[in-house]
């Protein structure tokens, strides 16, 4: 039981913890699982959370930063004041429970739908999007020379990898196929400034209180570009989850995100932004792609996964939205 | 010629037993699985629903677009291919009304609550 292992390992970092209580597996991949666990303490419990690769598993796939560099952003945003979780310890050989790390639970909501319709949020709702803003802005300033090694890719060599994602799938969309000469002639070139960059930034990746933004969450595609993409991913419509209208996570406006970025002392760029929201959308519908051979080629044979193979035309509706829009 | 019931029958069927009588007694991570499973089988009764009508519309909407004959599969993949290729594009006479309609019909089987779609069903093609 994993419990045994835990207690083990907070009694060595954690003063005065005497033990683990709660252990809940919460999410999780054969390669990475997310558990929940309070920790017994004579000042009261203290919540936390692990996030690890099981023993066994070293390798991550290529394009994630791997737990240690998770870890490191995570303790670097939260330094710098990007609502981040605190990270209490990063695992050692010694911890018997393979690699990855411990951070403090933030109490809140992921759950769009949750958060997009519930009277608690109805406060937090309008301020998200502006909020959202300062929060991209914080994370893009993180200091370069402080960060992990992560990988980093130009805009051209991104839409390559794409393509080379979508022809492996042997799955002609004619859709897709536009989107993909539409990026190809709009490739905006070089950034001009290379920074930190999310990767996932979106609804469903923030935990969100009655106080809008507590905490940004999985790191695990952080790398280093142009920070205008994550700005068009929290824009694409699957994270929209039906408010359609409301482009930043169902919250609010693109001018509100902007305003919120700018505030904050950075510049957007629109038309880049838009670009990546085209590339974000083809991007979602390319994963559902793989789950969709995950699926039909295993290990992970389940219904979900399945469906999610099923939900590629939802991007291919919105594709010609943003690239074929029809008269009102 | 297969017996009947047939098999849009048979899924519906199957679909409206565990919604009513099952769903009842299930609760938590094995009800969400439930409301998977009940998920994919209305969409499968809707693909089994529409699939032919939407394929042979597609199909004929391909064959003036291409110039050729073919499968759906393959007159898919050549229409990728040209669009690949830059020989087709949004400027191409008939292109864009084709994928819309092409886009509509998928979604109408597959997620007919998208807010997208449901915006785009009110819209005057």
């Amino acid at each position: 039981m994993i419990e045994a292992e835990l207690s083990r390992s907070v009694a060595r970092w954690c003063k005065g913890a005497t033990g683990v209580t709660g252990a809940a597996k919460l999410s999780g991949g054969a390669s990475q699982e997310t558990w929940r666990f309070d920790i017994t303490h004579p000042d009261g419990p203290i919540g936390a959370i692990l996030r690890r690769s099981p023993k066994g598993y070293g390798a991550a796939p290529t394009r994630a930063a791997g737990l240690a560099a998770e870890a490191q952003l995570m303790q670097l945003a939260y330094e710098a004041g990007v609502p981040s979780p605190r990270v209490m310890h990063v695992l050692t050989p010694d911890d018997d429970l393979g690699t990855g790390f411990i951070m403090q639970r933030v109490e809140g909501e992921t759950i769009a739908r949750k958060i997009l319709r519930d009277d608690e949020f109805a406060a937090a709702r309008p301020l998200l999007a502006r909020q959202i803003g300062g929060v991209l802005a914080g994370l893009h300033r993180l200091p370069r020379d402080k960060l992990p090694e992560l990988r980093s890719r130009g805009v051209t060599q991104e839409i390559s990898e794409f393509e080379r994602d979508y022809r492996s799938l042997k799955w002609p969309k004619p859709v897709f196929e536009l989107a993909l000469r539409w990026l190809r002639d709009h490739d905006p070139g070089p950034s001009v400034e290379t920074t930190l960059v999310h990767g996932d930034f979106r609804n469903g990746n923030l935990i969100i209180g009655s106080d809008g933004v507590r905490a940004v969450l999985d790191w695990e595609l952080a790398h280093l570009g142009d920070p205008m993409e994550d700005l068009g991913w929290v824009c694409v419509n699957s994270w929209r989850f039906g408010e359609i209208d409301k482009p930043v996570g169902g919250f609010g406006s693109r001018e509100e995100l902007f305003a919120g970025y700018e505030a904050a002392g950075r510049k957007v760029d629109p038309a880049r932004v838009k670009f990546w929201e085209v590339m974000g959308t083809l991007r979602w519908g390319i994963m559902c792609g793989g789950m969709m051979q995950r699926f039909r080629e295993g290990p992970d044979h389940s219904m979900e996964r399945a469906m999610i193979g099923r939900r590629a035309s939802e991007t291919e509706i919105d594709l010609l939205r943003l690239l074929a829009p029809r008269g009102s | 010629m297969q017996d009947e019931p047939t098999p849009i029958e048979l899924t519906k069927a199957v679909a409206d037993f565990l919604r009513s009588d099952i769903t009842p007694l299930i609760s938590g991570h094995q009800a969400f699985k439930l409301r998977v499973a009940i998920n994919i089988l209305d969409l499968v009764t809707r693909q089994l629903t529409q699939e032919a009508g939407s394929d042979a519309k597609e199909v004929e909407r391909l064959r003036a677009l291409l110039g050729m004959d073919g499968s759906v599969t393959e007159l898919n993949r050549a229409l990728a291919e040209r669009i690949a290729k830059g020989e087709v594009d949004l400027a191409t006479p008939g292109l864009a009304e084709h994928l819309w309609a092409t886009t509509m019909d998928k979604l109408a089987v597959d997620q007919p609550n998208y807010a997208s779609y449901k915006r785009e069903l009110g819209r005057n093609p």
